[in-house]
């Protein structure tokens, strides 16, 4: 609960901050407000061009939502889509793809990410291209397991004993029981993309053009705000990464526990 | 016999694992169009002839499929290519920088897991308490902090304000030591705040695996028995508690290797630590692909290579496997 009440209000801050924020966020600020503390006119300091921090914390929230929730949606179609047919499918069909999800599984993911979006180049769309299709092993082992126990339900039987086609089945029969798992999943898979996404864009590979948390750490970080002693231009961005995704996980897991029938019984 | 069924079924996949990295390194840097091998003399002041004995020197004028075998021959045979900023191997980088990462990496694993180990165990044997949910919030906590930011936030307090550790580097920088000892304690002080970062971000998944499966064994049969036969608690946990809630650790801490790089990345690039991690970094800032290429290779193989050895400490741990 504490977990939705937070997302709703993250919600609000990235509309909020999308279409006005009390100062600019673009360009170069006034020369005598470079690294102010904060103070009742700017509540979280200026940063070290004299711009205001709170304005950016309210503009970074959009981007960081946005690329959060697409590359989530990516990861899992792609996870369910391996997961269902893995499932589905049994046999050496289904063995190649399950060992090409453990093969996902041991790749270390952040490097696999750095190499791609720096080799792509820096825009948001490749940004959530490249976390989006590295995060999904994890929602492709979720959904084959769903799928082998609902595989064995009678109704599916049924359903080919009346003459319906493999792929009828898979989206009629099968992913309906294994969508409430997958909504659980989903949440806990924008939870991380987020987390990647400030990661990558703190290691200088995000879209310079667009704002974002990560991109306000990088900056504070290169240009020395930490040896400025500057807390206020480096802690809440940080705070807000962990709030948001902490408010995914916990709903994450609440869901998961109301939606998994194997959880609930315990 | 059982042992050694075990251990082909997990090489298997170790290799079809290695064989797919380096599939994915020769497509994203070598296969793909406008990739960077092909963009190095895509240079339009180059005179033909020129561009053609570069492309030859390169290999790039071969039909693709060889490029792919010799890439594999090469690899193997240990050469990695030269690295387009230090001009020097990039196998001969990327060893002296994984061997700094280690040094980092294995004591903040092993004190993640013997302290998330201990902190799991108790809030699991006294359930309900305030050990129990505090163990909780601090494990979600530390899952949702990003690293990069913890080092930056430690950097600035204990490092800046308080004056108590060096802010980066591996050893101070032009400082002759008059003994070995000097030269350690210095080491010692660059590796605390690193290590203290990775070691609180990784310990708490520990807390969480161990809690919950110490709930589990501790509602099994055994353990009431173990009471009424009137062992002392602290024997039971020893005993009993650990040695079965430790296959669920075990298996975590495989599944684990990859987190542990990504928090090295972020350590090392936030503290300048001459690691792996930072040579990631450093080699994306300076377009320097090759070495881009292999330090993803040597990490991998790394992560490959703990995967095997968790396996083996599995088998080891878990009698079922083993006989």
């Amino acid at each position: 609960m504490a977990g939705l009440v937070m997302l709703i209000g993250f919600a609000i801050m990235a509309l909020v901050g999308n279409f006005a924020t009390p100062y600019a966020t673009t360009g170069v600020g006034s020369y005598e407000e470079i690294l102010k503390p904060p103070s009742l006119s700017h509540p979280f300091g200026t940063d070290d061009v004299g711009l205001d921090v709170l304005s950016q914390v309210l503009k970074g929230a959009g981007l960081s939502l946005l690329v959060g929730l697409f590359a989530g949606a990516i990861s899992v179609a792609i996870g369910a889509a391996v997961g269902l047919l893995a499932g589905y499918y049994g046999g050496l069909r289904g063995t190649v793809l399950v060992r090409f999800t453990d093969v996902f599984l041991i790749i270390p993911a952040l490097p696999l990410i750095i190499i791609m979006a720096a080799l792509l180049g820096a825009n948001i769309w490749n940004v959530i291209f490249v976390i989006g299709i590295v995060g999904w092993p994890g929602t492709a082992r979720i959904a084959r397991s769903q799928t082998l126990v609902i595989r064995e339900l009678p109704y599916i039987l049924r359903a080919r004993s009346l003459g319906a086609s493999d792929r009828h089945i898979i989206l009629r029969h099968v992913l309906p029981g294994v969508l409430p798992l997958l909504f659980a999943n989903a949440v806990l898979v924008i939870g991380s993309a987020i987390l990647a996404e400030a990661t990558i864009s703190f290691l200088g590979l995000g879209d310079p053009t667009h704002l974002s948390w990560g991109t306000m750490l990088n900056f504070a970080f290169s240009r020395g705000a930490l040896f400025a002693g500057a807390y206020w231009y480096v802690i809440p961005p940080g705070v807000c990464i962990a709030l948001v995704v902490m408010a995914f996980t916990c709903v994450g897991y609440a869901l998961d526990e109301i939606l998994n029938p194997r959880l609930r019984k315990r | 016999m059982v042992l050694r069924e075990y251990l082909k079924r997990r090489l298997v996949p170790a290799v079809i694992t290695l064989f797919v990295v380096m599939s994915i390194n020769f497509l994203l840097f070598h296969a793909m169009p406008g990739n960077p091998f092909a963009l190095l003399i895509r240079d339009p002041r180059m005179p033909p002839e020129m561009r053609a004995k570069l492309a030859h020197a390169y290999g790039l004028d071969l039909p693709l499929e060889i490029q792919y075998l010799l890439y594999f021959q090469n690899t193997f045979a240990g050469n990695l290519g030269l690295s387009l900023v230090y001009k020097v191997p990039v196998t001969a980088l990327v060893s002296e920088r994984l061997i700094n990462t280690l040094v980092l990496v294995t004591p903040a694993t092993l004190l993640s897991i013997l302290i998330g180990t201990v902190i799991g165990l108790l809030s699991g044997w006294k359930r309900g308490g305030k050990v129990e949910i505090s163990a909780l919030l601090f494990s979600l906590l530390t899952y949702s902090l990003p690293v990069f930011w913890l080092g930056m936030i430690f950097i600035m307090f204990f490092a800046v304000t308080m004056r108590a550790f060096p802010t980066s580097g591996i050893s101070t920088y032009g400082l002759t030591y008059p003994d070995f000892l000097s030269y350690l304690s210095d080491r010692a002080a660059h590796l605390f705040l690193p290590t203290a970062v990775l070691t609180l971000v990784l310990l708490g998944q520990y807390a969480l695996i161990m809690r919950s499966s110490a709930v589990d064994v501790l509602s099994q049969d055994y353990i009431l028995t173990a009471k009424a036969k009137g062992f002392s608690e602290s024997r039971i946990i020893r005993t009993d508690v650990l040695r079965n809630a430790l296959l669920p650790l075990i298996t975590l801490i495989g599944l684990n290797f990859g987190l542990i790089v990504g928090g090295a990345i972020q350590t090392e690039t936030v503290f300048s630590y001459p690691g792996i991690g930072r040579l990631v970094y450093e080699s994306v800032v300076t377009r320097d692909y090759p070495v881009l290429e292999g330090a993803f290779l040597a990490i991998s193989v790394s992560v490959i290579a703990a995967n095997l050895i968790t396996d083996l400490f599995y088998a080891y741990f878990d009698p079922r496997v083993r006989y």
